[in-house]
């Protein structure tokens, strides 16, 4: 229950909630997108930092080594990170037709816009 | 941008090295650090800075849309194909032991594919969706 | 250092900014994944959040413009969310095993098993491939299907478009 202990859980919800605080805070979706990514990357963090024991090494198994970290986690992050990379470019191909549908990439601006004439809206998008 | 000679000549330098770290990664991931995943995306990042630095058509030239699409299929299909090989031969999906006459080789082997597959994959999408991008900032006329 | 990354990333408002930053930031995480021993890891992150994504918010950027609104309301409510959000989580923390603690449960079930026996059965020195191709092969396959997904869904928004316009640039020609 030592303070140094806890501290590697303690970065990772300050990475979290500053991830979390963008995303609902800011209007903007690319904006939004990006504390996304931060969020996601506090969870590699989540996974990869109890994996580690002080003293070993990474697990690359070789003759003159006998502690490793744990390999589980980094297998879990690996494709999460790939996934997450393919993900953003998803959400960002959005992003970029709802420009070009409404003009605007701020979310109240869209909102505003969807409210005062749906009609005009959905003819433009076909 | 595109007719800086600095850029142009240090890109042609750097593009071939960084496809042969890209194949380093692929073929080493066994040893050391490195696989399919990583392999796949320094592949597609060498072709994205060859975007950056001749443009898109030319790049389009030489990797062409096609491939990239086939590209995309093919890694999955390699995948399952070693699953199903692993079938075929009388073991479970996915099971590396039948793939050769010794268990281990057998592994060896079913990874390596795998591993091909995964980095087809995943340079294949990462370059499909870049080549989206620049291809609609290429068509609103406006130039990188 | 890291940390005042973020900072500066949320307050700032100009996008080339925030995705330059954000740049930085995936290098920060990198250097720190390696420092926990996840080389693997730390080499996907650097060629993917620092290389890739940045690349693709760029190519986003440049198709939308590149500074964001004045926020409409005052950041409170969201601040006061997050904080309380994290607050609840630190409370948690408190019940976990401290940093590097060999007899935590994330150390005692499979992971002794894939270290002792992975080279035997894969000859693989680097448990992270053999974990992942061999392991938990049918995980990979459907990341990478889910990776086949996102691109297919992009090229699904992005194209027709592009189809139109073509229609429209002949119809203006002819």
């Amino acid at each position: 229950m030592s303070l140094a202990g806890h501290f590697s859980y303690w970065v990772t919800i300050f990475l979290m909630v500053a991830g979390l605080f963008i995303l609902i805070s800011r209007g903007n979706l690319i904006k939004k997108l990006v504390g996304l990514g931060i969020f996601q990357t506090s969870v590699y963090l989540l996974y990869i930092a109890p994996g580690k024991l002080i003293g070993g090494t990474a697990p690359i198994l070789a003759d003159n080594f006998t502690v490793y970290s744990n390999p589980l986690p980094h297998v879990l992050i690996l494709t999460a990170i790939v996934v997450g990379v393919a993900t953003l470019a998803l959400g960002l191909a959005l992003t970029v037709r709802i420009r070009e549908t409404y003009g605007s990439i701020e979310e109240d601006e869209i909102l505003a816009a969807d409210l005062v004439d749906d009609a005009p809206a959905a003819e433009e998008k076909r | 941008m595109r007719n800086d000679l600095v850029l142009r000549v240090i890109a042609k330098l750097l593009i071939p090295f960084i496809l042969l770290f890209a194949l380093y990664v692929q073929f080493h991931g066994e040893l050391g650090p490195g696989g399919g995943f990583q392999a796949g995306v320094i592949a597609a990042a060498a072709i994205v800075l060859h975007v950056l630095i001749f443009g898109l058509d030319a790049t389009r030239r030489i990797v062409p849309e096609r491939l990239v699409e086939t590209m995309l299929a093919a890694g999955v299909l390699i995948y399952a194909g070693v699953g199903v090989a692993g079938l075929l031969l009388g073991g479970n999906f996915l099971d590396y032991f039948v793939l050769s006459g010794d268990r281990v080789y057998g592994q060896l082997r079913g990874i390596f594919w795998v591993e091909v597959g995964v980095a087809v994959t995943v340079s294949g999408v990462m370059l499909k969706i870049f080549y989206m991008f620049a291809a609609r900032g290429h068509d609103d006329g406006e130039d990188a | 250092m890291m940390v005042a990354t973020v900072v500066i990333l949320a307050r700032s408002r100009n996008l080339f900014a925030v995705v330059v930053l954000g740049g930085i930031y995936s290098f920060l995480m990198a250097t720190v994944l390696v420092a926990l021993d996840a080389v693997d890891v730390a080499m996907t992150e650097a060629a993917v959040g620092a290389g890739v994504s940045t690349v693709l918010l760029l190519g986003a950027l440049h198709l939308c413009k590149a500074e964001e609104a004045k926020p409409a309301h005052r950041p409170w409510l969201p601040l006061a969310v997050a904080v309380g959000t994290g607050a609840v989580l630190v409370y948690g923390t408190l019940g976990l095993p401290a940093f590097s603690d060999p007899e935590a449960p994330i150390h005692t079930h499979v992971a002794p098993r894939y270290l002792n026996e992975a080279l035997k059965e894969t000859s693989v020195p680097n448990v992270v491939t053999a974990v992942l191709a061999s392991y938990r092969g049918y995980d990979t396959l459907g990341e990478t299907t889910v990776v086949f997904t996102a691109g297919a869904g992009v090229i699904a928004l992005l194209r027709r478009r592009k189809k139109k316009d073509k229609a429209d640039a002949e119809k203006a020609a002819s």
